[in-house]
C-alpha cells in the first residue's frame, strides 16, 4: 500500500487509501513503519487522515494498536482524523475509539497536536 | 442435530442478584401500566414483547454444551458448573436406570471447564459408560486430582460409572457417537482444542478459550478451514477486539469481531457468542450481540453469517 503524506509545520499528515484488510495489512504496517519511527518525543507529530479509508478489518486494527503502542513508548503524538461512517462505525464497535484520538478532521487534529 | 447450551459464561460462574432482579421488575412493571395482563397468555406476550435481557438472563454457568441425535449418543462439550444442570436433565429425560454412554469431549482443564464433574450425578450411578475424549496427555490425572482431597471429599474411584479417557490426535479424523469428529490446537495458557463435529450434512465447530494473534496469515487460514461451511461456530468471544490485542493480549481469549470474520472467511451459517465476560451484565452482552449483528451487517459481502449470544438453557436445532 502506498501511503500519501505531506508535512504541515511540525505535523506529518499520511493518507492511507481503499481496504485495510487482510490482503493490504502488510503492506499498510510495512508503509506506515517509517512515519512511525520518526514520530518520536519533541519530533513531528503523525495524523492518519483516513478520508480515503472505506474499511478496517481486525487485521488492520491490529495495525494500527501496534502503532499506537510504539509511538507510546517514544513519547510521540498520533492521531487519527477524517473517519468515513461506515469505519467510524468499526472503531466503536472494537472499541478502537477509546484506543485513539479521533478528530473530525485534519485540521481539527492539527489544532490539537500542534 | 440438536444443541443445548447449559453453560455459556467465562472464566467463574456467577449469580443473578437480588438487585439485578429488581431492576429487571422495575423495567417490566413500569412498561406494563395500561397492557392487559388478566391471563397468563397475555403475561407471556408481553414478556415476549421485552427485550432478552429484561425478562430473562444470559445466566453464570460456566461451559457446557451438549449434543444430541437421533441413533447418536449424547455429545457433551467440556464440564463447566452447566454440567449439574445437564446431568440431572440427562437422568430425567433417559431414567436414572437406564444405563447410557456419554462422550465428552474437553477444551481443556482450566477450572471453569471441569468444576462441573463432581456434580455430574450420571457419572455416580453404575452402568453408565463414560468416555472422556480429550487432545492433552494429562487427561486422566486432571479428573483424578480434581476428585480427590483436598479438592472434593468424593474420591474418583467412587463413580459408579465406567469411566474410560480417550487421548486423541488433534486433526486427525475419528468416528465417535454416530459423528465425525476432529480437534484443532487454539492458542491458550497449556494449549486449548477445539472440535469440529460432523454428522448427516450438518456441522458444528465448538472453539472456546482461543486467542487469536492476528499475526500470521496461516493462522488466519487455519481457522477458516476448521469452520468452513459450518451450521454453527460456538466462539469465545469474552472481549472486545481492542482488549483482546491490547489490555489483555495472552489471556487466551478472542472477540465478537474475530469470530465474525472468521465465519464470514469459512462462510459459516451462523455464530454464538460464547464464554461471556464474568463482569458482563445481561444488559452489556446484549449490546454486545446488538453491535455484532451491525457490524456483520456493515461488513457482509454476499454471504450473511447469523449471530446470536448463547445463554444458558438455549436449545437449537441444526
Amino acid at each position: 500500500m502506498e501511503l500519501t503524506h505531506k508535512t504541515l509545520a511540525n505535523i506529518e499528515i499520511v493518507s492511507p487509501d481503499g481496504r485495510i484488510d487482510q490482503f493490504s495489512a502488510e503492506s499498510f504496517q510495512t508503509a506506515l513503519a517509517p512515519y512511525l519511527a520518526n514520530c518520536q518525543k519533541g519530533g513531528a507529530a503523525l495524523v492518519l487522515d483516513f478520508s480515503a479509508v472505506d474499511y478496517i478489518s481486525s487485521l488492520g486494527l491490529r495495525v494500527l494498536m501496534l502503532a499506537s503502542r510504539q509511538v507510546k513508548t517514544q513519547d510521540g503524538r498520533i492521531a487519527i482524523a477524517n473517519l468515513q461512517p461506515i469505519v467510524e462505525e468499526v472503531f466503536k464497535i472494537t472499541r478502537f475509539h477509546l484506543v485513539f484520538s479521533i478528530y473530525q478532521s485534519v485540521e481539527s487534529a492539527c489544532e490539537s497536536l500542534a | 442435530m440438536k444443541i443445548h447450551f447449559w453453560g455459556t459464561r467465562g472464566s467463574i460462574p456467577i449469580a443473578i442478584t437480588a438487585q439485578d432482579i429488581r431492576a429487571k421488575l422495575a423495567y417490566a412493571l413500569a412498561r406494563s401500566v395500561g397492557r392487559d395482563l388478566s391471563s397468563a397468555v397475555h403475561i407471556d406476550h408481553y414478556l415476549d414483547s421485552l427485550p432478552f435481557d429484561a425478562s430473562a438472563t444470559f445466566g453464570g454457568n460456566t461451559s457446557c454444551v451438549t449434543l444430541e441425535a437421533d441413533a447418536a449418543e449424547p455429545i457433551i462439550l467440556d464440564l463447566g458448573s452447566g454440567a449439574r444442570s445437564m446431568g440431572l436433565y440427562m437422568l430425567s429425560r433417559f431414567g436414572a436406570t437406564t444405563p447410557l454412554t456419554y462422550h465428552v469431549f474437553m477444551s481443556h482443564f482450566h477450572w471453569d471447564h471441569i468444576m462441573g464433574f463432581p456434580f455430574f450425578t450420571p457419572a455416580y450411578i453404575p452402568g453408565n459408560h463414560i468416555i472422556i475424549h480429550s487432545c492433552h496427555d494429562e487427561v486422566e490425572s486432571a479428573f483424578r486430582k480434581q476428585h480427590a482431597e483436598p479438592f472434593f471429599p468424593v474420591n474418583f474411584k467412587q463413580l459408579g460409572a465406567r469411566i474410560e479417557f480417550d487421548l486423541m490426535q488433534p486433526g486427525a479424523i475419528y468416528q465417535i457417537g454416530g459423528y465425525e469428529v476432529r480437534a484443532k490446537k487454539q492458542l491458550h495458557v497449556g494449549d486449548s482444542y477445539g472440535w469440529r463435529f460432523e454428522r448427516a450434512g450438518k456441522i458444528l465447530v465448538y472453539s472456546t478459550d482461543s486467542e487469536h494473534k492476528l499475526e500470521k496469515a496461516g493462522e488466519v487460514d487455519s481457522f477458516v478451514e476448521f469452520f468452513r461451511n459450518a451450521d454453527l461456530v460456538i466462539f469465545d468471544a469474552m472481549f472486545s477486539l481492542a482488549e483482546a490485542i491490547s489490555a489483555k493480549a495472552d489471556w487466551g481469549h478472542s472477540s465478537n469481531i474475530v469470530g465474525i470474520e472468521l465465519c464470514q472467511l469459512a462462510r459459516a451459517r451462523r455464530l454464538a457468542l460464547f464464554h461471556h465476560e464474568p463482569a458482563s451484565s445481561d444488559a452489556q452482552i446484549s449490546e454486545m450481540l446488538a453491535e455484532s449483528r451491525r457490524f456483520e451487517e456493515i461488513t457482509r459481502s454476499e454471504h450473511p453469517v447469523e449471530v446470536i449470544a448463547a445463554w444458558d438453557g438455549l436449545e437449537m436445532t441444526l
